[in-house]
């Protein structure tokens, strides 16, 4: 890639577009993919790529090195949250309520799964029906494939509340999967 | 190990994140205990189905064309009215805009169509056999040291090796190879659990432009570089690719061929 120290500032933006647009355009399926589960309709998901990447094009040059995927997944999550907020009636009253959701695990049979799991359909819509906390640690995970570390990184938390978060997540996918139609779920907040 | 442990460990060792010992440790639980291993199960089932490609959403066409040079360098595609701050994306719509057209045309990354289909093909074939069987690697080892030599005397060029390990892409071995009637060398590399096989052999004529081609849920880049031609190929996610034939290509990377 091009680098000219002493370019002219047009010069000096030219070189910085090229490698913007190498570097961290290759990830726009990444942030998408993000922020569609995040935000859960096309319309915001696009919202809130775009922005994420005006955001990344405003802090590319105090980026030095490091894992861009990484360093943009961060952003894109900063930004979904940022946009959020300001929308009044979208407030983040799904909080992760660690105390009244015990870990509990008696699994349902395998064999109920198997069957469910296929469905994409199904899956879909119990990804979108887990709280935002618990949604983005799978889907990076599962989706994304990140390591714990990444993961980490990308959240702002400590490995070990990635891990735990992980652990609630998938029971709580594995009992929407499950029990789907009975009972209202008291997560059920949109 | 007891149940309460294993409840947690479990998912760290489905995601492959522990050490040996811990490691060690789930799988002998799993062998002595049916609950444990039940759920575990489940789990990989249910890991295995968030795997499906469809749920993966990647950016669309608009999207994509906003932030890649189209190719002659003039057109932003609008994206769909915005629903909330109106005044803010006016003034960073111009901003992106004006970098779009800062950016040279010749810096293109757009997929290419049409031309040397055959090599992707073969490319892809070459790839899914070497994850058959035995055949993915002659020569194992992570050190391009030991990696370069095997090579020689079996191919009438010396490949360029090297280990990309610091940039998130390990080399594990290489292997001989062939695309297109031509002998080639083989390096494989992983990045997280996927294989990637990057095949190299002296390009006769000119250099071709980089292309990027999707197919079949693999992704093949091609580019030539210092009189050989590169053919890429992994089901890793398609930016990651991109980076490691960057990384590839960077100069500052230790070589082994000087
Ligand atoms: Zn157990």
């Amino acid at each position: 890639m091009p680098t000219e120290p002493n370019a002219s500032p047009r010069g000096t933006d030219a070189a910085r577009s090229v490698r913007f647009e190498a570097q961290v355009v290759p990830y726009l399926d990444a942030a998408h993919n993000l922020a569609h589960w995040l935000a859960r309709n096309p319309a915001d998901a696009q919202d809130v790529v775009q922005e994420a990447m005006l955001r990344a094009l405003r802090y590319f040059d105090s980026f030095h090195g490091g894992d861009v995927r990484v360093w943009l997944l961060a952003i894109v999550r900063n930004t979904f949250y940022t946009l959020r907020s300001r929308a009044p009636h979208d407030a983040l009253h799904d909080e992760l309520d660690d105390v009244k959701h015990p870990l509990v695990d008696d699994g349902p049979s395998p064999e109920t799964l198997t069957l469910l799991a296929v469905d994409v359909g199904a899956l879909q819509a119990a990804l979108e029906k887990l709280p935002p906390p618990l949604r983005e640690v799978l889907v990076l995970r599962e989706l994304e494939e990140c390591s714990y570390k990444e993961i980490a990184a990308i959240t702002e938390q400590k490995i070990g509340t990635v891990m735990s978060r992980l652990a609630r997540a998938r029971e709580r996918l594995r009992d929407e999967l499950t029990c789907r139609p009975k009972e209202v779920r008291r997560h059920d907040v949109r | 190990m007891m149940c309460d442990d294993a409840g947690l460990l479990l998912h760290a060792y489905l995601d492959d994140e522990l050490d040996a010992a811990d490691s060690a440790a789930m799988a002998r639980h799993l062998s002595e205990c049916s609950a444990c291993k039940a759920r575990y199960e489940t789990y990989a089932i249910m890991q295995k189905a968030l795997s499906e490609p469809t749920l993966y959403r990647r950016a669309p066409d608009a999207l994509r064309a906003q932030w890649t040079t189209p190719p002659a360098a003039s057109t932003v595609v609008p994206l769909p009215a915005r629903r909330r701050a109106p005044v803010a994306w006016a003034a960073a719509a111009g901003f992106a805009a004006a970098v779009l057209l800062s950016v040279p045309a010749w810096l293109h990354w757009m997929p290419t169509r049409g031309t040397g289909d055959a090599i992707v093909a073969q490319a892809i074939s070459g790839h899914v056999r070497s994850l058959q069987g035995e055949h993915l690697m002659d020569v194992v080892s992570t050190d391009q040291h030991t990696v370069k030599p095997w090579f020689e005397g079996k191919l009438d060029f010396s490949p360029r090796v090297k280990d990309l390990a610091g940039e998130g892409f390990p080399l594990v071995g290489g292997r001989l190879d062939a695309l297109e009637g031509h002998s080639v060398a083989a390096l494989v590399y992983k990045r997280r659990l996927h294989v990637i096989n990057l095949f190299q052999w002296p390009a006769e004529g000119g250099s071709v432009p980089q292309a990027t081609t999707q197919e079949h849920g693999y992704t093949v880049i091609r580019w030539t570089g210092d009189g050989m031609h590169y053919v890429v190929i992994s089901d890793v996610n398609e930016a990651d690719l991109k980076q490691f034939a960057l990384a590839f290509q960077n100069e500052a990377n230790p070589l082994m061929s000087r």
